[in-house]
């Protein structure tokens, strides 16, 4: 089977005030169908970009972007996307939120509900369907973020940051039940973080971007077996990893 | 003891009602004690009696000049909306019609109005006119700002989800726009009362405008007092109608504010 997701060469520069600042240098990369695959580099380095590039909210300035092994020079739409803020529609309820894919793909608003409540429960939202995002906690915005990406059925999902905001604790707990989506439903998801252990505790394989402009200097897979639970960390494997990722991040162990 | 619990609207209504009962209290006793004329000031129990006494003329005219009020609003609100479009539709198109529209309130209404009667006669229609030409600007203004004002990572969102331009106005740009929209109608409705009164003061054959001109016509300074008043009542009842309205369309806006209100204050 074709990677799901493949970047071949991909630069990307920004130019303003006179100045270019070059974001993605060369990277290449592939993921395949039903990969975790995690993505980590110091902020500022151009991660973001990344998402914005494969979402089709940019284009490379060199370089292709294949989805299914295809060459997609127009790829708005086709891959879920979650971005760092949460941007829940602060008009619309949680459920009016989480509908908003299959109302833009024309699914009725009924329909796009009923699927909708199934999966609130999953989600720990069924309590909160009617409240405005205002009105819920961090981390309660992340999960409705997250359903209203999932709701897209699109078999790819980037996901950018999403537990980045929020405390320790809660951030192991959502980490799980995203384990526990993801074993169900099986997408490949690009998962971008800048917490090393969250990396390596999340993905099939962790790849390690420079300072920018990014490049691609390390991809590892990950040594950990599935299912993953918390206390892994407390393996040799799992400080061994740590140790490497922070060394090819040019953090000195 | 602790005090009793008083509804939200009391608690904001009681402070300007109880100025306002002093205001007036110190006004007619000034009247009643201070040996001027009630040609000069009369006192507010006699202006409530000279509007008794006018009630027919009052009511009609009260009537006339609501519903120049009511189509001018309506036609202010298809003008300056459409104008806001265009505004946002293209950038050309604002920042043409940005200075422009600005210009345009430099114009004093007194001045056109004359005019607005001579091309128009002294019918419905320039009384209309005039309460348009002093709603459309503010309702223009906020309405466009409140466009520009949708966040664009929002707005990028949905173009990674696919959306076209037309679900991302829908979807996004208007509803981020109705807060603004709906202070520049606080504004415009606050301003419509005055415009058709001045518009019959200057050339009406009805209406509250040619009540106050004929009342001062006849040195009745009671029924001057009397159309000041109605004026500005009807003035306020449409700004708070607005504000109804507000409330029960945007829900999301006034919850959102009081959770500020709450973290603000430390409550959270
Ligand atoms: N649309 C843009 N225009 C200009 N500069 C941008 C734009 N988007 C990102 N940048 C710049 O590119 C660099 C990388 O940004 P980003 O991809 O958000 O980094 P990261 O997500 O890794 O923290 C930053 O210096 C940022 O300021
Ligand atoms: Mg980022």
């Amino acid at each position: 089977m074709p990677p799901k997701v493949e970047l071949i060469g991909v630069s990307k520069a920004f130019h303003g005030d006179g100045l270019t600042l070059r974001a993605l240098d060369d990277v290449s990369f592939a993921a395949a169908p039903g990969e975790f695959l995690t993505i980590i580099g110091p902020s500022g380095s151009g991660k973001s970009t990344l998402f914005n590039l494969i979402v089709g909210l940019l284009q490379p300035d060199a370089g292709e972007i294949r989805l299914d092994g295809q060459a997609a020079p127009a790829r708005l739409g086709r891959v879920g996307y979650m971005p760092q803020k949460d941007l829940l529609l602060p008009w619309r309820s949680v459920l009016d939120n989480v509908t908003l894919a299959p109302e833009l793909r024309g699914v009725t608003r009924a329909a796009a509900r009923e699927r909708a409540r199934e999966l609130l429960p999953l989600f720990g939202l069924e309590t909160f369907a009617d409240a405005y995002p205002a009105a819920l906690s961090g981390g309660l915005r992340q999960r409705a973020a997250l359903l209203r990406t999932l709701m897209t059925e699109r078999e790819v999902l980037l996901l950018d940051e999403p537990f980045g905001a929020l405390d320790a604790l809660t951030r192991r707990e959502l980490q799980d039940w995203l384990l526990t989506l993801w074993t169900r439903f099986r997408q490949t998801i690009l998962f971008i973080t800048h917490d090393v252990e969250e990396a390596l505790y999340l993905g099939d394989r962790v790849l390690v971007l420079s300072a920018r402009p990014a490049r691609v200097v390390k991809t590892l897979t990950v040594a950990l077996p599935r299912p993953r639970r918390q206390g892994l960390q407390a393996l040799p494997e799992f400080g061994r990893q740590v140790a490497e990722l922070l060394e090819a991040l040019g953090i000195a162990v | 003891m602790p005090a009793p619990r008083l509804p939200a609207w009391v608690h904001a209504a009681l402070p300007p009602v109880v100025l306002l009962g002093l205001v007036l209290l110190t006004w007619q006793t000034v009247a009643e004690n201070s040996g001027l004329s009630a040609f000069i000031l009369p006192s507010p129990v006699q202006v409530a009696q000279a509007a008794w006494e006018t009630r027919a003329a009052l009511g009609e005219a009260v009537t006339v000049t609501l519903l120049e009020t009511a189509l001018g609003l309506a036609a202010a609100l298809a003008l300056g909306v459409g104008l806001a479009a265009a505004m946002d539709f293209s950038v050309w198109l604002r920042r043409a019609l940005y200075p422009l529209l600005v210009a345009s309130q430099t114009v004093q209404v007194l001045a056109i109005a004359p005019l607005l009667i001579i091309w128009f006669g002294f019918g419905l229609l320039p009384k209309v006119l005039i309460v348009v030409l002093v709603c459309f600007f503010p309702l223009a203004v906020s309405t466009a700002d409140g466009l520009a004002s949708a966040d664009p990572d929002l707005v990028a969102l949905l173009r990674a989800m696919g959306a076209t331009r037309g679900q991302i106005w829908r979807l996004v740009r208007l509803p981020a726009a109705l807060p603004g929209f709906f202070s520049g109608l606080r504004v415009a409705v606050t301003y419509s009362v005055v415009g058709a009164t001045i518009g019959e003061w200057v050339g009406g054959t009805a209406g509250l405008g040619l009540y106050l001109l004929r009342s001062k016509n006849a040195l009745a300074t009671d029924q001057v007092f009397v159309a000041i008043v109605i004026t500005s009542a009807l003035s306020i009842a449409l700004f708070l109608l607005v504000g109804l309205i507000e409330r029960t369309a945007l829900p999301w806006y006034y919850s959102r504010q009081r959770a500020r209100q709450w973290e603000e204050s430390g409550i959270y």
